[in-house]
């Protein structure tokens, strides 16, 4: 089973032509995810040659789709361009979106955002690692060779804090982890997550991984109270952040009262959540799950 | 990015939205110019970019030119919030009837924009939405479909303006719909909107946040980056394109990712707690890619943060390996030399870190110190800041 992606996911990937699609793919091929090609409407009829494999590159993701059977898109394309590749994405149908570009006018996320409501497309970022089912399938860029397959879900705004946990819970594994990315806008949020991973049987347990600004945390804090029965483990990082700065990813930001680590903090810990100090708390209070 | 008045209000005026907009000044002098230009009673007001400037003292009304000089003089060099006051904004005086409310934002929760409006302006609108939520229209606006004439008039409408006020609102509106997407702007806001003497409604203050995201589609937004008030250390670490973001401890911090990042700051102030309060001096993301040069970028601007005793390198390889990471280490201390003097803790963990410590440990550097956890490095760089010198 997992979340949004497993082993019959096919993906193909926008912007496989590029420094970073190319190295991505090759990574992703090498993790066993099944990868079949790629789209760049310049490059159309042309190929990727990747460890012995012949990528070919489609004009479009409908044709993608229709030559490879694809229902996985990862897109790489620059920021200038990542509106219209989503939308393209969108109109084809594909059931899945992963958009890992960093740096995405927030107008452009909102708009290809609006316009994928009421399709049949699950949008996943911007500006995210992507997710990976272990021993399934890999989409995006998190390294597949922390951990192994498991029983824990993770769902994390942060790329590195999505390793460095993996990697402090490895010998337990992962069914699903995915990271939805710290943009002031997301397709998919920390809910969608928790609501796929409570309906999910390969998923005991879930460590949601948050940061300053928005209010995403004290949401996913009010359906883990009305609508959770699995065991759910929070980190929020940022705690010492000031106001008015932005830390690093664009929606990280502490504005007046609103947006604080400790206000997260106190809504999951309200709603059953138990929350960690540090990763390695974090960890330690999944381990008290599971193991105990 | 933040705007000053100034620069938000001639951004409304670019789009046709009715302004009272005078000059700037940076001295005194200037302003008594600009005063007398204008001729009769002006509006003095400090440049900052945080709000209650005219609580602080920093808005005044000059009846005359020397008046205006006066206040000019007051105003400059004051700190509003620790925002220094470089320069003030003379606008003409208004005749003010009444005083309205409207703005246009980002709406994180619903992942699309919402339009504010208020018949009931002059007060600040957190009082406003806190005290007399039912004043303060709220209109979500679809970003696909934005705000045209039509739904212009329905946002002036939900906020009960008077029928002869409508038409008037709405153009305003419909302009500042054209400032908000055309500058990809996050935040356009007017408070107050006026109507004036003559009758004409007037935006007399402008408040405009743009998408730092969206530069590469504006290069016109080179000329508001405000140098004059940006920390040194930040501006350097901005022209090596480094995510640098000063705070005021002493253990000075270098990692890869936002979050990873963030979490370090929070461990470091935790292991602070047990060393004299010692705190994080810096945000600092490489990125993934570690090289020794971005490494030696990295560790330059740190390193020469003088209130930083000790520095805590904390890497995750994920994509960037880590004995990339600890040749990065280093090859920028010896391009640094004796400029680095300051004590280096560093945890390495994840893709090749084997490699990456063997690296490290051969080096033998007598500045790095290298440790297995993260918590346990925090704790060391912290204990090394509350002991080094001063």
């Amino acid at each position: 089973m997992a979340i949004f992606l497993d082993e019959n996911s096919t993906i193909i990937v926008q912007g496989m032509t590029g420094s970073e699609g190319t190295k991505h793919t090759r990574r992703m091929l090498a993790s066993g995810a099944r990868v079949v090609g790629g789209v760049n409407a310049r490059k159309a009829g042309t190929s990727v040659e990747i460890e012995a494999r012949s990528l070919p590159v489609f004009s479009t993701v409908t044709e993608a789709m229709s030559e490879t059977g694809a229902n996985v898109t990862v897109g790489f394309v620059p920021p200038a361009f990542t509106k219209d590749s989503v939308i393209e994405a969108v109109d084809a149908g594909i059931p899945l979106a992963v958009v890992i570009t960093e740096g995405i006018p927030v107008h452009d996320t909102a708009a290809f955002w609006s316009y994928a409501q009421g399709k049949s497309t699950r949008i996943i970022g911007p500006n995210c690692p992507g997710l990976i089912s272990p021993g399934k399938s890999n989409a995006g860029i998190i390294p597949a060779d922390i951990t192994k397959a498991g029983r824990i879900g993770l769902v994390s705004k942060s790329g590195t804090l999505t390793y460095q946990m993996m990697y402090e819970l490895r010998d337990f594994g992962f069914s699903t982890c995915v990271g939805i990315g710290g943009d002031p806008i997301i397709g998919t949020t920390h809910i969608d997550c928790l609501a796929a991973f409570q309906d999910d049987p390969e998923t005991d347990a879930i460590v949601m991984i948050g940061e300053i600004g928005g209010d995403a945390e004290e949401r996913a804090a009010a359906f883990v109270k009305d609508n959770m029965t699995k065991p759910v483990v929070g980190y929020v990082a940022g705690f010492t952040a000031p106001e008015g700065k932005t830390m690093g990813h664009a929606g990280a930001i502490v504005s007046g009262s609103s947006g604080t680590a400790q206000a997260k903090k106190e809504a999951l810990e309200a709603a059953g959540v138990k929350v960690g100090k540090t990763p390695s708390e974090t960890a330690r209070l999944m381990r008290d799950i599971i193991g105990g | 990015m933040d705007l000053f008045e100034y620069q938000a209000k001639q951004l409304f005026a670019k789009h046709g939205v009715p302004v009272s907009l005078g000059e700037v000044a940076t001295s005194p002098e200037e302003a008594l110019a600009i005063a007398e230009r204008i001729g009769g009673v002006t509006v003095v007001k400090a440049q900052v970019k945080t709000g209650g400037r005219g609580k602080a003292g920093g808005v005044k009304v000059a009846k005359s030119p020397d008046e205006a000089r006066a206040h000019a003089e007051q105003i400059l060099g004051m700190d509003i919030k620790g925002h220094r006051v470089h320069r003030v904004l003379v606008d003409p005086g208004a005749d003010i009837k009444d005083e309205y409310y409207v703005s246009y934002l980002l709406d994180r929760t619903n992942r699309r924009f919402l339009a504010m409006a208020s018949y009931e302006g002059g007060m600040e609108i957190e009082q406003l939405a806190a005290e007399r939520p039912d004043a303060l229209a709220r209109v979500p606006v679809d970003p696909l479909t934005g705000v045209d004439e039509q739904a212009a008039r329905g946002i002036a409408n939900a906020a009960r303006f008077p029928d002869e006020l409508v038409g008037p609102v709405a153009d305003v509106l419909t302009k500042l719909w054209a400032v908000f997407t055309e500058a990809d702007a996050t935040l356009v806001e007017v408070n107050p909107l006026a109507r004036v003497g003559d009758g004409s409604v007037v935006a007399l203050d402008g408040k405009v946040t743009l998408d730092d995201n969206a530069n590469f589609r504006h290069p016109e937004n080179a000329e508001f980056v405000d140098v004059a008030s940006t920390d040194p250390l930040e501006q350097k670490a901005k022209e090596k394109h480094l995510n640098y973001v000063k705070l005021d401890g002493e253990v000075g911090i270098i990692g890869n990712g936002a979050g990873l990042v963030m979490s370090t700051l929070d461990v470091v102030a935790y292991a602070g707690e047990k060393h004299g309060g010692v705190k994080p001096a810096n945000f600092l993301d490489i990125g993934g890619g570690a090289s020794a040069e971005v490494m030696a970028n990295g560790l330059d601007i740190v390193l020469n943060d003088p209130s930083v005793r000790s520095v805590f390198v904390n890497v995750f390889g994920g994509i960037t390996a880590c004995d990339a990471v600890a040749n990065g280490i280093v090859g920028a201390l010896q391009m640094l030399g004796d400029e680095a003097s300051k004590p280096l803790v560093v945890r390495l963990d994840g893709n090749n870190v084997v490699e990456g410590r063997r690296i490290l440990t051969n080096a033998a550097h007598p500045l790095v110190t290298l440790v297995d956890t993260m918590d346990e490095a925090a704790d060391r760089a912290a204990e090394l800041a509350a002991s080094g010198p001063k």
